[in-house]
């Protein structure tokens, strides 16, 4: 069930088509399970830990991002609100081991082996475009699983309205989690329909191998058709819940960061326009993107806000 | 300080080179691609960077003459006045033609519902006049006025400072240091400006018990 989505990112953007097109071959050949083509899309394939990782519905062939801008260019409060200062400190984070505890509305609570979590999931790439609320996007190939396969084996109770997600709490180690730039720890959360839809993703890995700290290892949030700060990192609890939970950035300014905080040109933050966007590794000459309205994802899930003034909820 | 002219004009074109680092550093950073993920703002921040700076280097040395009773740093007054409005119009240039790429529709859409884009060209546009008014001959034209016009400085350090921190999402920590360092430039202008008041008031005291 492979929907296609319309996209304007122009060929120009294009960074590491070589790589991307390669990977592709392979798991073309991998599907046709031609022994010969394999083996040549082996050779031309990265060495990633996921490089045989099939791509999953909802993916575009889209042209990732520059890996190095992707991984050099992060909102990670709890290291530093310098981008770079956060992609390096976050070094430090220990991933493994790692558990998930769940809670609330769920007819299976308990600590869950990140490992455990992983099995019972199985991997996919989701190449999909990601928009800061701060006006700059990019395409990043995710692997990871559907949110919503992961809660179904916890069994959420018919109370369960929504998911609660909290990062790790560890200021010995995120040192910006020792200032009160944002409440500590970071919470996010969703409506359970937007938690069960197929585009709402777990993230663990990208570019074929395991998420890099500063990307959020080892297990993130990726929310496709909203702003950047909905899609949580490090996450260690999740908790079905029957009514709305608080989230960090809101609680940090509720007039400028809502609850849904879904990607609308028409809505803009009460201090900047959200009608374009810079797409990261794109020459310093060049303009830049319109927005698109839910990220360009509006085909898949505009239906779950219909009716909705999105202005007020924004 | 009795240096020659010769040592003056050296130690100014000195001045002036290391007050163009910045630029010449920015600029080579961004042609070499060493700009990070997206060049654009680091060019439009450091621009921005700058251009508070050198208006803290200009009005720190006022304060420095009226304490220290030396008066060389006022030579250079000028000049940091100029690079201020050398690295605010390219700030302005980077925001104008890399950012918005030049498109007066994007203008549109954007700076109406932008307050810190709105405050951030009230402020160039502050800049003009004085940048405008800053040679010699503009200054004997002037008169008494040029002082009262170049007062203009307050008010610019004062919206480019509510500037800065009208566009940071949620870690107020840098524009803070540049408010407590403009806070402590005023205040020091406003204790020596009353001191100087006290001491006048003084002396016509003096003068008046004299006379009785």
């Amino acid at each position: 069930m492979l929907i296609k989505g319309k996209t304007n990112i122009l060929s120009s953007e294009i960074t590491d088509r070589a790589v991307f097109e390669s990977r592709r071959q392979f798991i073309k050949a991998a599907v046709a399970g031609s022994a010969a083509l394999m083996l040549s899309g082996l050779a031309n394939a990265e060495s990633g830990k996921y490089a045989d990782v099939l791509t999953g519905p909802y993916s575009e062939p889209l042209s990732p991002t520059d890996y190095d801008d992707v991984t050099s260019y992060t909102n990670y409060y709890e290291f530093s609100t310098n981008k770079k200062d956060a992609s390096r400190l976050a070094r430090s984070l220990k991933t493994r081991p790692w558990s998930v505890t769940v809670e609330g509305e769920v007819g299976r609570p308990g600590v869950y082996d990140l490992e455990d979590i992983l099995k019972d999931n199985p991997l996919q790439e989701r190449i999909y475009r990601f928009r800061c609320v701060e006006a700059w996007s990019m395409v990043v190939p995710w692997i990871g699983f559907p949110l919503g396969e992961m809660l179904k084996r916890f069994e959420p109770t018919s109370s369960a309205k929504f998911v609660e997600f909290t990062t790790l709490y560890n200021p010995d180690v995120m040192v910006g989690q020792r200032t009160s730039v944002l409440e500590w720890p970071y919470v996010e959360g969703l409506r359970i329909d937007e938690a069960m839809h197929p585009l709402t993703i777990m993230a663990t890995g990208m570019y074929d191998d395991d998420l890099p700290n500063q990307n959020g290892a080892p297990l993130r949030l990726v929310v496709p058709w909203k702003y950047g700060f909905k899609s949580i990192k490090a996450i260690v609890k999740i908790r079905l819940l029957e009514n709305m939970p608080d989230t960090a950035w809101n609680k940090s300014a509720p007039r400028e960061y809502g609850f849904y905080a879904n990607v609308n040109p028409e809505v803009s933050h009460p201090r900047w326009s959200q009608k374009r966007e810079r797409v990261l590794g794109s020459s310093i000459f060049s303009a830049k993107r319109d927005t698109e309205k839910f990220n360009g994802y509006g085909e898949q899930v505009a239906t779950l806000y219909s009716g909705m003034d999105l202005k007020k909820y924004f | 300080m009795s240096l020659d002219k010769k040592y003056w004009m050296a130690i100014k074109a000195g001045v002036f080179l290391l007050s163009l680092l910045p630029f010449i550093l920015l600029f080579k950073a961004a042609f070499q691609d060493q700009l990070g993920a997206n060049p654009v703002q680091a060019l439009h921040h450091g621009f921005g960077d700058w251009t508070l700076r050198f208006i803290c280097i200009g009005l720190v040395l006022t304060p420095y003459k009226k304490i220290t009773g030396q008066s060389w740093p006022m030579r250079f007054r000028r000049m940091m006045g100029l690079f201020a409005f050398f690295y605010a119009t390219l700030h302005f240039l980077a925001f104008t033609v890399l950012d918005l790429s030049c498109s007066w529709a994007a203008f549109k859409d954007e700076v109406p519902e932008s307050p810190y884009i709105l405050m951030r060209l009230l402020t160039f546009f502050l800049m003009i006049p004085l940048a405008v008014t800053s040679t010699k001959a503009m200054q004997k034209r002037l008169g008494a006025n040029w002082r009262k016009l170049h007062r203009l400085v307050y008010v610019i350090a004062i919206t480019a400072l509510i500037h800065y921190f009208w566009l940071v999402k949620a870690d107020y920590s840098q524009p803070l240091v540049y408010a407590l360092i403009l806070f402590l430039l005023l205040a020091c202008r406003a204790l020596l400006f009353l001191w100087k008041k006290n001491k006048q008031n003084q002396y016509v005291w003096a003068n008046k018990y004299k006379q009785v």
